[in-house]
């Protein structure tokens, strides 16, 4: 993985909101196939980071780069063509269709077929699409409304529409947020499979510190808008830094207690 | 020059009426989040009973106290409204709420004319404000004086109520989120009702204080609810200074626009709407809407096209309508072919409201250009009934494309207001440029060529043109195209984020449906061998939405049948009283608080009930898991 291209470059990005610096100056680059989680303390920043990414926000400077191409302050739906897929804190999926619609849907787009009014779109891409079901153990659900998934299944059911066109980069903001203990590990690690298959490279914000150390190869941290430590998850764990931010500064909390525990 | 000052201040006092009435539409829609379109009829019942009361009591304290007590009168009409009609429906999609205040209007209409007569009434002078004030040789009405000063005096008066009382702060707080409000012990109920009798009550000040300066008229609603619906999409829904500035803006415009283009005045605040909207879509001082409620959202069933079986049935059902002619008379026919041309135009609406999620609630403009498309070709270039056809409905297309443009940068209400001050715009053009369009009298004489001349050759045309319409925008529907459009009407946030280009799925389903629409107007034309400005009213750009409502806004159709069922009761209902709109607005109230299904969502409701549960899924990770929102 040492010779992986540099996938993601992020430099310098900057967002302030009314004199407030949600963002400030934070830097770094994701490497093809790697697994990247951003954390941080509530109103960290990750959110407003993550949004610059893929274009739903426009940061006030810096520069976003994927595969050396300038893609800062692009509209999310251009930079999703570039092959940058997303999944929602709160999922976003197409309630009134069946689940593999909403796959067809997103690869309908991917082959450019959006404008094709006599065609049948239930015809378009449905083995892939049941194939990327499939994939995130949706098979046997291609026929259900969606609206009547529980929420960790529209959790996978995102991922698969993320991955329907072929992206070389997975940006997931708080992918397990609102599932059950069980279901994030299982998400997580089918997520780590597939990105570690397909080289993917995937950026995750995480609350759940037992997802973000049993999968990130590498963990950056942010605090009050900057980047306050970046490393492996060892190093990370162990950055007094970090540990402060996490656990306070008042030792009330024995922090050698919590290195103890297994991730 | 002491001309143009007139002219300015002429524009000034305008804007006094117009800014009540724009103030009171954004204070109710802040808190309750409902654009009332009944606000106009409010304003109209304000000024008729102002007029009676004025008439009635003599002297200064006749006149003023008149106004007043108009005034508060209406605010309790509006209090007894929104007990017994907005409480039902502050939950339902904005659609509804759109469409139930609507109903109440069309209601309104005919009540004045049965109270106060069809004829317009000229109110009393003002007294102390009956002279006029002399300016370097032009006369100023000192009325107009009084209005130019009133407005921003009550701009201040409710500057005041809303920084000063208690009240105003429940309010203010409200419109920034009311279920905050709500937790914290606040009655909600009495606050929803007080904030609509105020808004009622500035809405029937506004019209009251009008009487001095024109005639009381029963179609005074619509002209001001246009007007202001422009005001408000000009100043940002729920700000009242941006409520005052646009009225005076738009009343200026008014003012000067006469002078500029005196046959389509309206053309240059048109204008100054489509800058604002390219440069701030949510008005010079309003704030992005927070995403909102999906337009339908009653059930989560998903569209699928018809089994071989029921296309079978669907043609069963056409031959049996083609056979009309071997057993029915020309009356008959004739009224098939209405029904038919009716069915083209609700099924175009519902592919840009069910599927596209726009509501669109002036779709009649469309209509209306096709009609009047044919009716240039025929009658000024004196084209073959056949290449009319083709070409005709282009005027709706070319009307859709600009317009379409424009309103797809909107959604929801702001959407639905637009479409509907657009379809006013096309609507007063064809109703002011006589020479072109013949204003009133309209374009007389298109009859169909001898090949489609006679009833059943008419009805049978009719009735292809409508099988193909609605085959053609089925296969739409369940194209890659309807369900990319159904994305963006389903998750704007999603369909953005696998590459879809929301705004231009729309324009795209907004020139189709418009297109489509000018089809049957062009068939109508034909029918009735004629076009009128009637063509492109809001009175049949609601029947429209009737239409696709009664059948269900959430099937796919739903507006076939709604269509027939809707028109034939209506031209029976026509041929039985006088009083259609009252009866209209009744059914349409009723369909929203009883039966928002329609009938088609109701039929698919009950087989869906006696059908077996579908087989549960593979159960790995199926159990429920704690909603995230």
């Amino acid at each position: 993985m040492s010779v992986a291209p540099t996938l993601l470059a992020v430099e310098g990005l900057t967002k302030s909101y009314g004199g407030i610096h949600a963002v400030r100056g934070v830097s770094f680059e994701l490497r093809a196939g790697e697994i990247l989680a951003l954390i941080g303390p509530n109103g960290a920043g990750k959110s407003t980071c993550f949004d610059m990414l893929n274009g739903q926000n426009r940061p006030d400077s810096g520069h976003v780069r994927l595969l050396g191409e300038e893609i800062t302050g692009r509209k999310p739906r251009e930079i999703w063509r570039l092959g940058v897929g997303r999944t929602f804190q709160i999922t976003a999926t197409f309630a009134t269709m069946t689940v593999r619609e909403n796959v067809q849907v997103a690869l309908i787009s991917h082959e450019q077929r959006l404008f094709n009014l006599v065609g049948s779109a239930a015809r378009v891409a449905r083995e892939e699409a049941g194939r990327l079901l499939e994939l995130v153990g949706m098979g046997g659900y291609a026929d259900r409304p969606c609206g009547e998934l529980a929420y960790g299944d529209l959790k996978r059911l995102e991922l698969a529409v993320a991955l329907a066109n072929q992206p070389k980069l997975l940006l997931m903001d708080e992918p397990t947020a609102g599932m059950a203990p069980r279901e994030r590990i299982d998400l997580m690690r089918l997520t780590a499979s597939i990105a570690r298959e397909k080289s993917i490279g995937v950026l995750f914000t995480e609350h759940d510190m037992d997802v973000v150390f049993e999968h990130a190869d590498r963990i950056i941290v942010l605090n009050r808008g900057t980047l306050i430590a970046e490393g492996s998850p060892e190093a990370v764990r162990s950055n007094p830094q970090v540990q402060a931010v996490y656990l306070g500064e008042g030792l009330v909390y024995d922090a050698r207690h919590r290195e103890g525990t297994p991730a | 020059m002491a001309f143009y000052v007139v002219q300015f201040l002429t524009g000034l006092a305008s804007a006094a009426s117009l800014f009540l009435v724009a103030s009171g539409l954004s204070i109710i829609f802040g808190v309750t989040r409902i654009v009332n379109f009944a606000h106009g009829a409010f304003y109209m019942i304000g000024a008729y009973i102002a007029f009676t009361l004025t008439d009635r009591f003599s002297g200064a304290f006749g006149f003023w106290g008149g106004i007043v007590v108009a005034a508060f009168a209406v605010a309790l009409i509006g209090v007894l409204v929104e007990m017994v009609l907005l409480r039902r429906i502050y939950h339902v999609p904005e659609l509804f709420q759109l469409l139930a205040t609507f109903g109440l209007t069309l209601m309104v209409q005919d009540l004045v004319v049965l109270i106060w007569g069809p004829d317009d009434l000229v109110g009393r002078r003002a007294p102390g404000f009956k002279g006029a004030v002399d300016f370097f040789g032009q006369a100023i009405p000192s009325y107009d004086l009084f209005l130019i000063v009133l407005g921003p005096v009550v701009l201040g008066i409710l500057w005041l109520l809303f920084q000063r009382t208690r009240w105003g702060v429940l309010v203010r707080a409200a419109t920034q989120d009311r279920d905050m409000v709500a937790a914290l012990g606040v009655n909600q109920k009495w606050l929803f009702t007080s904030v609509f009798a105020v808004g009622v009550f500035l809405a029937a000040l506004g019209g009251a204080l009008q009487i001095p300066r024109d005639a009381v008229h029963h179609a005074m609603d619509l002209r001001i609810i246009v007007e202001v619906f422009v005001v408000v999409v000009i100043g940002g829904l729920g700000s009242i200074v941006g409520a005052f500035v646009a009225a005076v803006l738009v009343s200026e415009l008014n003012a000067f626009g006469i002078l500029i283009f005196p046959k389509i005045s309206i053309i240059l605040v048109f204008l100054v709407m489509a800058v604002v909207l390219i440069v701030r879509p949510w008005g010079l001082f309003g704030k992005p809407e927070a995403a909102a409620r999906r337009t339908p959202g009653l059930t989560v069933n998903p569209w699928r096209p018809l089994t071989q079986n029921e296309r079978l049935g669907a043609l069963a059902a056409l031959i049996v309508a083609a056979a009309l002619p071997l057993f029915a008379g020309n009356y008959a026919l004739t009224v098939g072919s209405e029904i038919a041309i009716f069915v083209i135009f609700a099924v175009s609406l519902h592919f840009l409201m069910s599927v596209g999620g726009l509501a669109s609630f002036g779709h009649a403009a469309y209509f209306g250009l096709g009609a009047y498309g044919i009716a240039f070709l025929a009658k000024m270039a004196g084209l073959p009934m056949i290449v009319c056809l083709l070409l005709g409905p282009l005027l709706g297309l070319m009307g859709a494309a600009v317009f379409g443009f424009f309103a797809v940068q909107l959604s929801g209400v702001y959407f639905a207001m637009l479409t509907l001050a657009f379809a006013q715009i096309v609507w007063s053009i064809a109703f002011q440029w006589v020479s072109v369009t013949g204003g009133d009298n309209g374009i007389l004489g298109l009859w169909p060529e001898k090949w489609a001349a006679s009833p059943s050759h008419f009805y049978w045309l009719a009735l292809g043109v409508a099988a193909l319409v609605t085959c053609g925008l089925r296969i739409a529907v369940f194209s890659p195209f309807g369900y990319a459009l159904r994305a963006t009407r389903d998750s704007l946030l999603r369909s953005e984020a696998v590459g879809i280009n929301a705004k231009r799925m729309q324009w795209t389903a907004f020139v189709i449906a418009g297109t489509t629409a000018g089809i049957g107007g062009a068939l109508f034309a034909y029918l009735k061998g004629s076009v009128f400005p009637d063509n492109l009213g809001i009175s049949l750009s609601v029947d429209a939405l009737v239409m696709v409502l009664l059948g269900g806004v959430e099937t796919v159709s739903g507006a076939v049948i709604g269509a027939i069922v809707y028109k034939a009761l209506n031209i029976w209902l026509v041929s039985q009283t006088d009083l259609s709109k009252l009866v209209l607005g009744a059914f349409i109230m009723l369909i929203v608080v009883v039966f928002p299904k329609g009938i088609v969502g109701t039929l698919e409701m009950l087989l869906q009930r006696r059908k077996p549960l579908a087989p549960p899924g593979p159960t790995i990770l199926a159990k429920p898991i704690e909603s995230a929102e």
